[in-house]
């Protein structure tokens, strides 16, 4: 395990331990607020993040999860509990240790930037290694190496506002990335950026974690976010964690009322794949067949299009009936003429969402190896999607 | 019956009486120290022909601010100069730089004190509010025994009275540095010794030179003042027509203490702050 949080509770205000056993008994934080004067900002959350990994800590605000994340790196000191890197009990550092753990291991990238405005971006990119005291030409490779890994090749020598947001942000996220920490805090990273901006700095962090493979603990009050980023996500309420599963696990069964309401608002149609709402192709249609064949098959599923397929099910193409009736008015004997082999495609693991352009049904389901492994239909997808609850109904 | 009067006058002539005794051979040390380095400034500056020095000074005001500035500079201490009040001039500006830079020197580490330690400022406020609001007349009564009537106890009187935005102001911009900037230099592991000089100072320096500006301008009037101890300069000048009812030669003198202020905020405005950045 890269990180190991146990039993870890912060609570903010005057002794602070008093509130801690409280909590402990199962005292309510408002109780326990209205009783000790005492906020409880994280009460008993533990979890663990393999290396490589990428954990979504999802809440609203004043859920503790901003709390949580800088009891890791003790921005905040947590009052009880365990926050264990590398096997290292971080809560037993001294300050020295702590700064060396900060300086090497965890890199932070925040909501807002926090770029240092008086230092250009190759500056601030070399800020972290720049404190490490390493040496000057070190220093600048090093940052130009993680400028280039987040696309700013170019900007070094632009000071932060001359920056949009989304490449301020990559300025943060290089200033993480620069000092080699392994582990990336990342506290509402993109949150203060427009969608699609957003949108495509979660792409280039899925891009980027295939490449370097950080473990990145990443805050987010955006369920889309979570689901598209998360290899795991723990959902939090009030300082508690009060789901701890995959993205599927978490919309397929939720632990509460609470993370229901949330995945209600779900745009299932970026987390539901095509798999689960294909059907088999009972019915396929050969090359060898001829036009009669096919039609009659036709007709008695009730389709207006077929599936080709080869050998091993190889998929060929797509024949339309009124295609087929046409070739057998010209006395053709094979579908050759008149199969459509250009036809859009999708994989079993694509999201449901790339279906609805498309507006011909059904449409093949193709694995790697070119095989048909079935088929979605309208009705079907439809109604795979209502089984997961409904989405915004405006599908 | 008569009320008792509680005999702070006392206390405080036999405070200074005690220090008087006690460390006066000290501060006098210390002020013929400051008065000979001060004459032999002076005399350097008048032993350079005054338009080679005013050419400088146009310079370095030019390249400090801008160009503006630097004919405003030339054109007023050109006509400093042919009021034949240049010595004087000299000799003030002498004294501002050295209470100014003693002020400095003093004011900035204090304004950083106070702003990383909340004890510290607890101390230092207050007494910033005293220094500022006693009437400053009255420092220049102790300063007498302490360093002799002369230029050294003007730049100890003027160095209480105008240090307190220096202190302020640097406490002030200090304490302006964004919290989640403080948290990012904390995030990557600095100390500090770290955060100090690679944030807080250069994102203060624009709110400490605010700070270093009315240090200076207060540090002129002060010096002005101080002719009534024996400071010389243009307040010499001045003080001099006020006793001879010399109305059209206290004029003249005044005029030169506002083109002289008007140099020096005009500068020390225009100080390009973003320059001193890239440096840092």
């Amino acid at each position: 395990m890269k990180l190991r949080v146990k039993d870890l509770y912060k609570v903010f205000g005057a002794n602070p331990e008093k509130g801690v056993a409280a909590a402990k008994k199962g005292m309510s934080k408002d109780e326990i607020m209205s009783r000790y004067k005492l906020a409880v900002g994280v009460n008993d959350v533990s979890f663990e993040v393999g290396a490589s990994e990428i954990l979504v800590i999802m809440g609203l605000s004043g859920s503790g999860k901003s709390t949580l994340v800088r009891c890791i790196n003790r921005l905040i000191e947590p009052t009880a509990g365990l926050v264990e890197i590398d096997g290292i009990d971080v809560t037993k550092l001294s300050e020295n240790e702590l700064r060396l753990l900060r300086m090497q291991k965890v890199g932070m990238v925040f909501q807002n930037f926090a770029l240092f405005p008086h230092r250009t971006v190759q500056k601030n990119v070399e800020y972290g290694l720049e404190i490490q005291g390493v040496p000057i030409e070190e220093r600048a490779e090093k940052a130009k190496n993680a400028i280039d890994l987040v696309g700013l090749a170019g900007w070094e020598d632009y000071r932060p506002e001359n920056l949009s947001g989304g490449m301020q942000q990559r300025v943060g996220l290089a200033r993480a990335l620069a000092s080699g920490a392994d582990i990336l805090l990342m506290d509402e990273a993109f949150s203060a950026l427009d969608p699609l901006i957003k949108r495509e700095m979660q792409d280039e962090l899925l891009a980027l974690q295939g490449r370097v493979g950080k473990t990145i603990i990443f805050i987010t009050h955006d369920l889309d976010e979570a689901l598209k980023l998360g290899d795991r996500i723990i959902i939090m309420k009030d300082g508690r964690a009060v789901q701890v599963g995959t993205p599927e696990e978490i919309l397929t069964n939720p632990a509460n009322d609470y993370v229901e309401k949330f995945v209600q608002d779900v745009d299932i149609t970026k987390v539901l794949t095509v798999s689960r709402v294909m059907r088999k192709a009972i019915s396929v249609t050969y090359p060898k067949d001829g036009p009669k064949t096919t039609v009659h098959k036709m007709k008695e599923e009730g389709l207006s299009r077929l599936m080709v397929v080869g050998k091993d099910r190889k998929f060929l193409g797509v024949v339309e009936v009124k295609e087929v009736t046409a070739a057998i008015k010209r006395g053709e004997t094979t579908l050759e003429h008149v199969m459509d082999k250009d036809v859009p495609i999708v994989h079993p693991d694509d999201n449901v969402g790339i279906l609805f352009p498309e507006t011909k049904y059904p449409v093949a389901v193709v694995n790697d190896e070119n095989k048909l492994v079935g088929i979605v239909k309208r009705g079907s997808l439809l109604s795979g999607i209502a089984d997961f609850g409904g989405t915004d109904g405006n599908v | 019956m008569e009320m008792y009067k509680i005999p702070i006058g006392a206390w405080i002539e036999q405070v200074i009486e005690f220090l008087t005794d006690h460390v006066a051979f000290l501060t006098h040390i210390i002020s013929s120290i400051i008065e000979s380095g001060l004459d032999l400034f002076v005399e350097w500056v008048l032993f350079v022909p005054p338009w080679l020095v005013i050419i400088v000074l146009a310079i370095s005001a030019g390249l400090l601010s801008n160009r503006r500035i630097a004919i405003g500079t030339l054109l007023g201490l050109g006509l400093i100069w042919n009021l034949g009040l240049w010595e004087a001039t000299v000799a003030t500006l002498a004294l501002v730089l050295i209470s100014t830079c003693f002020s400095v020197l003093v004011g900035v580490p204090f304004g950083i004190l106070s702003a990383l330690s909340p004890m510290v400022r607890k101390i230092v406020m207050p007494v910033l509010d005293f220094m500022q609001t006693m009437p400053a007349f009255v420092y220049l009564i102790p300063a007498i025994p302490f360093f002799g009537l002369g230029p050294v106890a003007a730049i100890f009187t003027t160095m209480v009275f105008a240090m307190p935005p220096a202190i302020r102001m640097t406490c002030l911009g200090i304490q302006q540095v964004p919290e989640n900037l403080i948290e990012a230099a904390d995030a990557f592991g600095s100390t500090t010794n770290q955060k100090l000089f690679k944030l807080q100072l250069p994102l203060a320096a624009p709110t400490i030179m605010a700070g270093i500006n009315q240090t200076i301008m207060l540090s002129l009037s002060m010096v002005v003042i101080a002719a009534m101890i024996g400071a010389g300069g243009l307040g010499g000048e001045v003080w001099r027509a006020i006793q001879r009812l010399w109305m059209g030669r206290g004029f003249e003198a005044g005029i030169a203490v506002v083109i002289i202020a008007m140099i020096l905020d005009r500068t020390t405005q225009n100080i390009n702050v973003s320059k001193l950045w890239r440096k840092g």
